[in-house]
């Protein structure tokens, strides 16, 4: 189910209680203010990494000769 | 490996072959915005993906998750608006869906598909991206004096806004393509306004010791009374890099975009900027795009901890200076002399200098970028 706070989407995920309490208890004296925000840290940090791995060409062949002719011409090359 | 472009895909929208000449003409026909220098030099950096991945200027659910999130919808790091603001007579008759021709000095540059038109609150973005209201601010002062009403939707771009500097610029499908052909893999990116001094060599060095390569981009454009010129900068900077750095392991190019002061925000969105160029790194210097005393010295280096998925790696460097005793440039991080030691590395001292045709001292300014400068007639803005 989906809420809205201060502006933000939020959505509920479950996680093993005792996962919960020994998270609780890493956080004390952290920046993080609550569970779900270092769960939310971790996840985008997981999710960051996994998402690098997909690597897309951004050009076509065509581009790519095209290119390196202007960088050549430019002196880079 | 290059960074992967901000958001996961490089914005293309340079619109090319005959659909561009068709569209060129119809450009003509449609009711026509006016922009600003400033606005068009965006224009072209959505197209060309340096904001991806923007594809426009922002729609109300984008502006508003930016401003209260520092995220896109989508949860894709975002801290600075990318906005586009009219007047509501600018635009009468213009509703959602219409197409809009984007002018600038008398020229069709983009296409603009009108998506959505809103309402602002400037005070609300000046709080929230500025974090002050002080007029003396000078991104609150722009601010304040922006029109009513934001225009959103994509946009597609006819025809470049020119440049005086053509031979260094390169857009993120070069510097990416450009990186992999000088066999990079790590790429550190450097922001300035400034021609170099030791204090940036320093700093740039540092970081190249750990990366493949390095990325100068100085930001051009408008310019306060005082600093340097675009072109003395670029003099400045192919002179330090001929007789200072190894070959092939510096690459210099300009980014056009405005400067907002906006600070820890800002900072955060130069990194994503130099991320789409194609850097792994980027160095965030002490108090980043701030000004005057409206964020603390640490609040650049403070904000990217909200950001493990930023997806190019912050080097935080600290501010070098001159120890007498190391004999050296160094920082407090690793010289553990006294203050009477250490010589701060003045950029108005060094000015001063070269106004008065003196060579800075050594330890402040290379020689042959300090000649290199003093060979321009007018090497600062407004003299």
């Amino acid at each position: 189910m989906e809420r809205e706070v201060g502006g933000g989407k939020y959505t509920t995920v479950s996680i093993p209680t005792t996962l919960y309490r020994r998270i609780k208890k890493i956080i004390q004296g952290t920046g993080f203010t609550s569970v779900s925000s270092f769960v939310t840290y971790i996840l985008r940090e997981v999710v960051a990494s996994y998402e690098d791995r997909i690597d897309e060409e951004p050009f076509t062949e065509e581009d790519k000769q095209a290119i390196l002719e202007k960088l050549r011409k430019l002196g880079y090359l | 490996m290059v960074s992967r472009p901000h958001g996961g895909k490089l914005t293309n929208r340079v619109l090319r072959g005959k659909r561009r000449e068709r569209l060129l003409e119809e450009a003509e026909e449609l009711p026509r915005l006016n922009l600003s220098f400033d606005y068009a030099v965006d224009v072209e950096n959505i197209a060309r993906g340096v904001f991806s991945p923007l594809e426009g200027f922002m729609i109300q659910e984008e502006y508003l998750s930016v401003l209260y999130s520092m995220r896109l919808p989508d949860d894709t790091p975002w801290t600075i608006p990318v906005t586009l603001d009219v007047d509501p007579e600018e635009i009468s008759g213009i509703k959602p869906g219409d197409d809009i021709a984007l002018f600038y000095n008398d020229e069709p540059i983009a296409l603009l598909n009108v998506e959505e038109i809103y309402g602002w609150e400037k005070k609300e973005f000046a709080e929230k991206v500025y974090k002050t209201l002080d007029i003396n601010h000078p991104g609150v002062h722009k601010t304040l004096n922006r029109k009513e009403l934001l225009l959103g939707g994509k946009i597609d771009l006819l025809k470049g806004v020119p440049s005086n500097f053509d031979k260094y610029t390169l857009w993120p499908i070069e510097t990416r393509l450009l990186f992999r052909e000088k066999g990079w893999r790590s790429v550190v990116g450097f922001q300035t306004r400034n021609a170099p001094h030791m204090g940036h060599e320093y700093v740039q060095k540092a970081a190249l010791t750990f990366v493949d390569g390095l990325f100068v981009n100085p930001l051009v454009g408008w310019k306060k009374p005082g600093d340097y010129r675009d072109e003395v900068i670029l003099a400045a900077y192919e002179v330090l890099i001929e007789h200072y750095y190894p070959k092939n392991v510096v690459v210099l190019a300009v980014l056009r975009t405005s400067m907002r002061y906006a600070g820890p925000r800002e900072a955060v969105f130069h990194a994503i900027m130099r991320k789409n160029f194609g850097c792994t790194h980027f160095i965030v210097g002490r108090d980043h795009a701030g000004v005057g005393n409206y964020y603390g010295p640490y609040e650049a280096w403070d904000i990217f901890k909200e950001f493990p998925d930023l997806g190019v790696t912050p080097l935080f460097v600290r501010e070098a200076f001159y120890c007498k005793k190391c004999g050296g440039m160094v920082n407090e991080k690793i010289c553990p002399h006294s203050d009477m030691y250490k010589v701060k590395i003045s950029g108005t001292k060094i000015r001063e200098a070269l106004r008065s045709g003196a060579r800075p001292p050594e330890y402040m300014m290379r020689p042959e970028v300090a000649d290199v400068i003093m060979s321009f007639e007018n090497p600062f803005v407004g003299d």
